[in-house]
C-alpha cells in the first residue's frame, strides 16, 4: 500500500515555521494596539510597513517579484494567525492577498504583474471595489458605467463598503461599458489614487472590524488607460466572481481565527476566574461549552484548509469554499458568543476582548458573499 | 567577518517540566521546542555586524536532530548558513563536553568572533560560550548589552549590579554572550522562511572534529545523576485580626518561625 496522505492539520515544515513566527509577530507587535485601534477606528500607522517587511502582503508574488514567493495555503494560516489576535488586521491582509493579487495573478496581463506586483509586495495597498449600494449579493447589477474615450476608458459612478479604501492607492474596480448587455458589460479596470475624478469618500462607523477602512468611492469621468484593463473587456463578471470563490477561503479563515482567539481568552478566563470558591474551568457545564467550542473551531479549520489545499492542487473548490466560509462564519458567531457568556459580566465590557470578538464575527455572514448566498452556491452544485 | 553563533534548542518557556519514569531525565513527548530566548538576543547581534561589515553568519547547535529545526529559526531571520552536531555521540554531555564541540567547530570555521545568550533556559548553566573561549584562548565577555565595533576590537556594555554598567574592550577574536536589552531580535520574515529551506547545513561527526571519547556524556566531568522536581511550595499564611496585632505576629513569625529577623 502507498503511505497514506497526510492529515490537513500536518503542515510542512516551512508552514510550521510561520505557523509559529506569525502567532508570536501578531500577538507582540499587534495585541497591543488592538482594543485602541477598535475605538478609534483606526489602523495603527506603525503596522503596515512591518506587515509588508514580514512579507505578509505579498504572500503569493513570485520572489523574482519582491514576494514571498508562497502558495494560497500560507496565506490562508496568516489570515487565521492575524484573526486570532484582530478580525480587522486579518481582513486587511485578506483583501490584500487573496482579492488583489489573486486576481492580478490569475487575469493580469505579464505587463500588468511586472508593473503592479512588485509594488503590491513592497509597499502598495490594494482593495477591491465591486459592491454599490443597490447592488449587494446582486452584484451584477452594478451601475458604475465604463465610456470608451478613444483608447482610454472614462468611470462614473459610486462605489460603497470597500475594505482597505482608506490605506490602498490601488483598487480593482468593476464598471458595465454597455449595461444593453447585461453583465457581459462588466469590465475589471485598475484605478490608481491621484487619478483625476477619482476620490475616497466617507468612511462606515461600523459595528465590527472597525479598524479595518470601509470606505464609499467616487468616480467623476475618471480617465483609466486601455493598460489598466485587467482581463478581456466584457469578462470583468468572471474577474469578480472567480477571486471572490477564492477569496471566501480568506474569510473561512479569518472566522476560524476569530473564535479561536475568543476560544483562547475563554480559556485563559476559565482558569483564573473563581466563582463558588473553585475556578469556573471546574464546573463541567464551562468544561463543556469550552469542548464543544474547540470541536466547532475543528471542523471549521479542516473545512478552510481542505479548501485551501484543493485550491493549491488545481482541484475544483467552489462549493467547498462556500461551504467552509458558511460554517466559519456560523463557528465563529457562536464561540464569540459563548465566550461572552463565560466571561460573564466582564465579557460584556470593552475590557476584556471577546465582547469585540463578538462584533467582529457578524461580518462573517456578510461580506465576500451573504451566508444566503453561500447556501445557493452550494445547492446549485447539488441540484443542478 | 565570519560570526558564529552557538545557539541551543529548549523546551518553550511555558512548557510544564515532568521528570520521567527512570528519574534520569524529562519527559520530552509533548514539549513544544523553541530557539533559546536569549540566543535570539544573539542572532540579532551577529546578523547586525554583518550588515555593518560584511561577512557571513552560521549557526552552530549541538542538540538531537530536532535541533535543525532551531537552526532553521536562525537561518530564516537571516543567518547565512548552520553547522549542525546532532550526533548520538554529542548527547549528554556537559557544558564542558559541549564546548568542547562548540570551539572546535569555531576553530575549524575560523570565527572571528562569536555570540551566545546569556544562559540558556533549560538547564540555566550560563557556562558554555565561557568555557568554549577558554579553549579556544579567546577573551570573553558575558551577559552584553552594548555592542560597538571598532577597528580590531569591540566596546561592549554589560550590567554588574546596584545599577552599574562596566564598559569594556575586548579585542577579536572573542565570545560574547548576550543579555535582553541588547536589541530586539527580528522576526523571521516569510521570504526569510522560503530562503530558510535552501541554506546549506552541515553537520560533523565527532571524528571531523578529532574529539571521539571527549564529548557527549564520555566528555563530561558532571554527571547528572538523577531528576526531582522541587517540592511543592505550603501555601502561604493569612493574618487575622487588627492591624497592630497583626505586625506584632508577623515580627514574631519572622524572628521565631522564619528565624530571617
Amino acid at each position: 500500500m502507498s503511505s497514506p496522505a497526510p492529515a490537513l492539520t500536518m503542515l510542512s515544515d516551512e508552514e510550521t515555521a510561520f505557523a509559529e513566527a506569525l502567532a508570536s509577530f501578531f500577538e507582540e507587535q499587534v495585541g497591543p494596539h488592538v482594543a485602541r485601534m477598535d475605538e478609534a477606528q483606526q489602523m495603527e500607522a506603525s503596522l503596515l510597513p512591518m506587515f509588508f517587511e514580514m512579507g505578509l502582503m505579498g504572500i503569493e508574488v513570485p520572489e523574482s517579484m519582491g514576494g514571498a514567493g508562497g502558495n494560497f495555503f500560507l496565506s490562508i494560516l496568516v489570515i487565521e494567525a492575524a484573526a486570532v489576535v484582530d478580525p480587522a488586521v486579518s481582513v486587511l491582509i485578506d483583501v490584500q492577498n487573496t482579492l488583489v493579487i489573486n486576481a492580478l495573478k490569475r487575469w493580469g496581463s505579464d505587463e500588468q504583474q511586472a508593473r503592479l506586483l512588485p509594488k503590491l509586495a513592497r509597499d502598495v495597498v490594494g482593495a477591491y471595489a465591486l459592491s454599490e449600494s443597490s447592488s449587494g449579493s446582486d452584484a451584477f447589477a452594478l451601475r458604475c458605467r465604463a465610456e470608451a474615450d478613444g483608447d482610454d476608458w472614462l468611470i462614473s459612478g459610486n462605489k460603497l463598503w470597500i475594505t482597505n479604501a482608506n490605506e490602498a492607492d490601488l483598487f480593482l474596480v468593476f464598471a458595465n461599458m454597455d449595461p444593453s448587455q447585461g453583465y457581459k458589460g462588466i469590465t475589471a479596470f485598475i484605478v490608481e489614487r491621484g487619478m483625476e475624478g477619482f476620490v475616497v469618500g466617507k468612511k462606515e462607523d461600523k459595528l465590527g472590524i472597525r479598524a479595518s477602512s470601509t470606505c464609499e468611492l467616487i468616480f467623476d469621468k475618471v480617465r483609466v488607460p486601455a493598460a489598466n484593463v485587467l482581463g478581456p473587456v466584457g469578462k470583468g463578471y468572471k474577474v469578480a466572481i472567480e477571486t471572490l470563490n477564492e477569496g471566501r477561503i480568506g474569510i473561512g479563515a479569518q472566522m476560524v481565527g476569530l473564535a479561536q482567539g475568543a476560544l483562547n481568552a475563554s480559556i485563559k478566563y476559565a482558569k483564573v476566574r473563581e466563582q463558588f470558591g473553585q475556578p469556573i474551568a471546574k464546573f463541567q457545564a464551562i468544561e463543556h461549552q469550552i469542548a464543544q467550542a474547540a470541536t466547532d473551531i475543528e471542523a471549521a479549520r479542516l473545512m478552510v484548509y481542505n479548501a485551501a489545499r484543493l485550491k493549491d492542487a488545481g482541484q475544483p473548490f467552489i462549493h467547498q469554499a462556500a461551504m467552509a466560509k458558511l460554517f466559519a462564519s456560523q463557528v465563529a458567531e457562536r464561540v464569540a458568543s459563548v465566550a461572552v457568556d463565560i466571561h460573564g459580566g466582564n465579557g460584556f465590557t470593552r475590557e476584556y476582548p471577546v465582547e469585540k470578538f463578538y462584533r467582529d464575527s457578524k461580518i462573517g455572514k456578510i461580506y465576500e458573499g451573504t451566508s444566503n448566498m453561500q447556501l445557493s452556491t452550494i445547492a446549485k452544485a447539488l441540484l443542478r | 567577518m565570519k560570526i558564529g553563533v552557538f545557539l541551543k534548542q529548549v523546551p518553550d518557556t511555558e512548557t510544564k517540566i515532568r521528570v520521567n519514569g527512570s528519574g534520569d531525565g524529562i519527559e520530552t513527548g509533548d514539549i513544544k521546542w523553541i530557539v533559546n530566548p536569549y540566543d535570539e538576543y544573539a542572532v540579532e547581534q551577529a546578523l547586525r555586524v554583518k550588515e555593518a561589515s560584511g561577512g557571513e553568519v552560521v549557526v552552530v547547535s549541538l542538540g538531537a536532530a530536532r535541533t535543525l529545526d532551531a537552526a532553521r529559526t536562525a537561518l530564516a531571520m537571516g543567518a547565512d548558513r548552520a553547522v549542525i552536531l546532532d550526533d548520538e555521540a554529542f548527547q549528554g554531555g556537559d557544558a564542558l563536553a559541549t564546548a568542547r564541540a562548540l570551539a572546535k567547530v569555531a576553530e575549524k570555521e575560523e570565527f572571528d568572533l562569536v555570540f551566545g545568550g546569556r544562559q540558556a533556559i533549560d538547564s540555566d548553566d550560563s557556562q558554555v560560550p565561557q568555557i568554549a573561549a577558554g579553549l579556544l584562548g579567546w577573551p570573553h565577555a558575558t551577559w552584553i548589552t552594548g555592542f560597538e565595533q571598532g577597528d580590531g576590537s569591540v566596546t561592549i556594555r554589560r550590567a554588574i549590579g546596584g545599577g552599574t554598567v562596566e564598559v569594556a574592550r575586548v579585542t577579536l577574536p572573542a565570545v560574547f554572550t548576550c543579555n535582553k536589552g541588547l536589541n530586539e531580535p527580528r522576526y523571521a520574515s516569510l521570504p526569510g522562511i522560503m530562503k530558510a529551506k535552501s541554506k546549506p547545513v552541515a553537520r560533523y561527526s565527532p571524528g571531523d572534529l578529532g574529539l571521539e571519547g571527549s564529548i557527549g556524556n564520555d566528555g563530561a566531568a558532571v554527571r547528572l545523576s538523577n531528576y526531582r522536581l522541587p517540592p511543592p511550595r505550603p501555601d502561604g499564611r493569612l493574618l487575622q485580626g487588627e492591624t497592630g496585632d497583626q505586625v506584632k505576629e508577623l515580627v514574631r513569625l519572622l524572628r521565631e518561625e522564619a528565624k530571617v529577623l
